[in-house]
């Protein structure tokens, strides 16, 4: 699976009330959560961001709260992947387990920079600056995981288990 | 197995809720959970999954806690909404530990004061504070809704076994220094992102008789370093405050001598003083004595770091025949239902009433900018909060300070940040 997106870039501890404010955590509604996504970081964010781009970012993309509205606001904006040097805990589970695709790549993190077009394989865990030439592998996901993501989320692995187990 | 390594307590937990003699650092595990938490703002998320997996039951009517506690009492209409959604599931499923306003507290105030999350435990919350509980003795980690989801219909989840961050306090701590003082001081030391992945423990003779409520404080901010979880090995003060709450059975379980720890940082409590974070993150740490001259419009005095019994006391000595200064607005509010009881019966609330602050039920309110104290562009607050983000309690232009309550009940007294020691005599 390619994905091939046009780079929003930013620093480190990107918190998840940067990326959600929790003012607005009074709906479950993607549309709504994804049109104030970064809000209070980035104002010009919900209004320019393209189905497909990515999110490039530093150490401890994600971090605070355990808010799973960050990257469902996020996803519903279009974004189609962060990379970042790594994530804070919570909001990687959270990534993981809503299909929200994303990847720890300190190189690429590092070596992006912003309007820069990325084209990241996520089978393969490689990244590739399509401005710069620069290719770079991110670190790879446990196999437990893997099957997370191929079966779309934790819902439907663990529907799929349950109905294993009978 | 008689030549086992020996665990932390992180390890030895999960062992023993995955079936295992011995589980190593870095194994994914399938885990039984003992609870399982969510709230009015992740519980309507977590409701909608768990729709979608089919079941038609939870795992235990008696291991899950719904509480109503963020934009609660409600907040707006769309508030009003979720907390109904949250309110129907529970009555639909049978949740036994579902508190309805009135009864409701700030949850990381109300489950360890009610008896529901003990020594020995693994916990999971939607609620990345849910950390609190490892002040008793439990593994408690907070996670998303969807994680939260398959939790309530399964009892299980999975999660990476951590390797563990052992922090050893030593020294006599300094007068008005509390758990939010330590905790922030240790943050400062080893940033946001120190503990990352990691659990901590917090161990060490200066903080082995400190109360109960005070490690509440510690354990709940281990997020901000990033930790997936914040425990204080079991001792007699965890003892005396579990036993007559407990509504299930424990085993108190602490870590193995020689077990092995990613880092053990020593940290000698006399050095630190009532400490302050600046914005816009809690590892923004400084001394009192660093702070200068920073003005404030609104002190709050709550929330599931610092709104418990010995918080507001502590609060209460310094206000009581003081004023609050006429520059700021002054909010407390009490963790849960009981302590405003006894607020009330010990003649706290009398008197804030008297100093001219606000006392108010409980809820998370203004800690992540809800309602009941939002911040205008420019404003500056001093919080016992745990967060101090850009926006996190109002306008994106506007400040947040972290700090104790002794500093932050000093500070609405004089207008500005400063401890109890800066203070004129009170009126007697």
């Amino acid at each position: 699976m390619s994905i091939r997106g046009r780079v929003w870039k930013y620093g480190d501890n990107v918190d998840t009330d940067a990326i959600i404010p929790a003012r607005y955590l009074n709906t479950t509604s993607e549309q709504e959560l994804a049109s104030h996504a970064m809000e209070d970081w980035d104002a010009t964010f919900a209004a320019n961001v393209q189905p497909g781009d990515i999110i490039v970012a530093g150490k401890n993309f994600g971090c605070g709260s355990s808010r799973e509205h960050a990257p469902v606001a996020l996803k519903a904006s279009g974004i189609s992947c962060v990379v970042a040097e790594n994530f804070a805990r919570i909001f990687f589970r959270n990534s993981i387990n809503i299909g929200l695709p994303i990847l720890e790549c300190p190189e690429a993190a590092q070596a992006t920079e912003a309007g820069q077009t990325l084209e990241v394989d996520l089978a393969e865990g490689t990244i590739r600056n399509m401005d710069t030439g620069e290719t770079y592998s991110a670190v790879p996901y446990p196999e437990f995981m893997l099957a997370l993501i191929e079966a779309g989320g934790l819902i439907e692995y663990t529907r799929r288990q349950l109905q294993t187990e009978g | 197995m008689s030549n086992q390594q020996p665990m932390t307590m992180a390890q030895k937990i999960l062992a023993a809720h995955t079936g295992r003699e011995h589980l190593a650092v870095g194994e994914l595990v399938d885990v039984n959970v003992d609870m399982v938490l969510a709230n009015d703002i992740t519980a309507p998320i977590a409701i909608n999954e768990f729709a979608r997996l089919g079941v038609d039951r939870v795992f235990d009517q008696e291991r899950i806690a719904l509480v109503p506690d963020h934009f609660a009492p409600n907040k707006d209409i769309k508030s009003a909404e979720q907390c109904k959604q949250m309110r129907e599931f529970a009555h639909e499923y049978g949740i036994v530990n579902y508190f309805e306003v009135g009864r409701m507290g700030i949850e990381h105030a109300l489950l360890p004061q009610e008896g529901l999350v003990l020594p020995g435990e693994v916990v999971v919350g939607a609620d990345s504070h849910t950390c609190t509980y490892g002040a008793v003795g439990a593994f408690a980690t907070g996670m998303g809704s969807t994680d939260i989801a398959v939790a309530m219909a399964t009892g299980r989840i999975w999660m990476r076994v951590p390797e563990t961050l052992k922090i050893v306090y030593v020294g006599e701590r300094q007068p008005w220094v509390g758990g939010k003082d330590l905790i922030l001081h240790t943050i400062g030391l080893i940033g946001v992102d120190g503990a990352r992945y990691q659990a901590i423990e917090f161990t060490g003779p200066a903080i082995a008789d400190l109360s109960m409520d005070n490690r509440l404080t510690m354990a709940n901010m281990a997020i901000e370093a990033g930790a997936k979880a914040g425990m204080f090995p079991p001792d007699d003060i965890t003892e005396a405050f579990v036993r007559s709450r407990a509504q299930r059975p424990y085993r108190t379980v602490g870590p193995d001598s020689g077990a092995e720890y990613a880092r053990t940082i020593e940290i000698d409590v006399s050095q630190i003083e009532p400490t302050v974070s600046f914005p816009h993150l809690p590892s923004n740490a400084r001394p009192l004595s660093q702070v200068g001259h920073v003005t404030i419009d609104q002190s709050v005095i709550g929330s599931c770091t610092n709104g418990r019994w010995e918080d507001l006391q502590q609060a209460a000595e310094i206000l009581k025949g003081r004023q609050v200064h006429g520059g700021v607005r002054c909010i407390i509010i009490p963790g849960t239902q009981e302590i405003y009881l006894q607020a009330v019966r010990a003649g706290l609330a009398e008197i804030f009433v008297q100093a001219g602050a606000v006392f108010s039920t409980p809820t998370c309110g203004p800690c992540l900018g809800g309602y009941m104290g939002i911040l205008a562009a420019g404003e500056r607050c001093v919080s016992t909060t745990n967060r101090n983000f850009v926006g996190r309690m109002g306008h994106v232009d506007s400040e947040v300070y972290l700090a104790g309550p002794a500093v932050a009940a000093a500070s609405a007294v004089l207008g500005y940040i400063g401890g109890p020691d800066q203070l004129p005599e009170a009126d007697a």
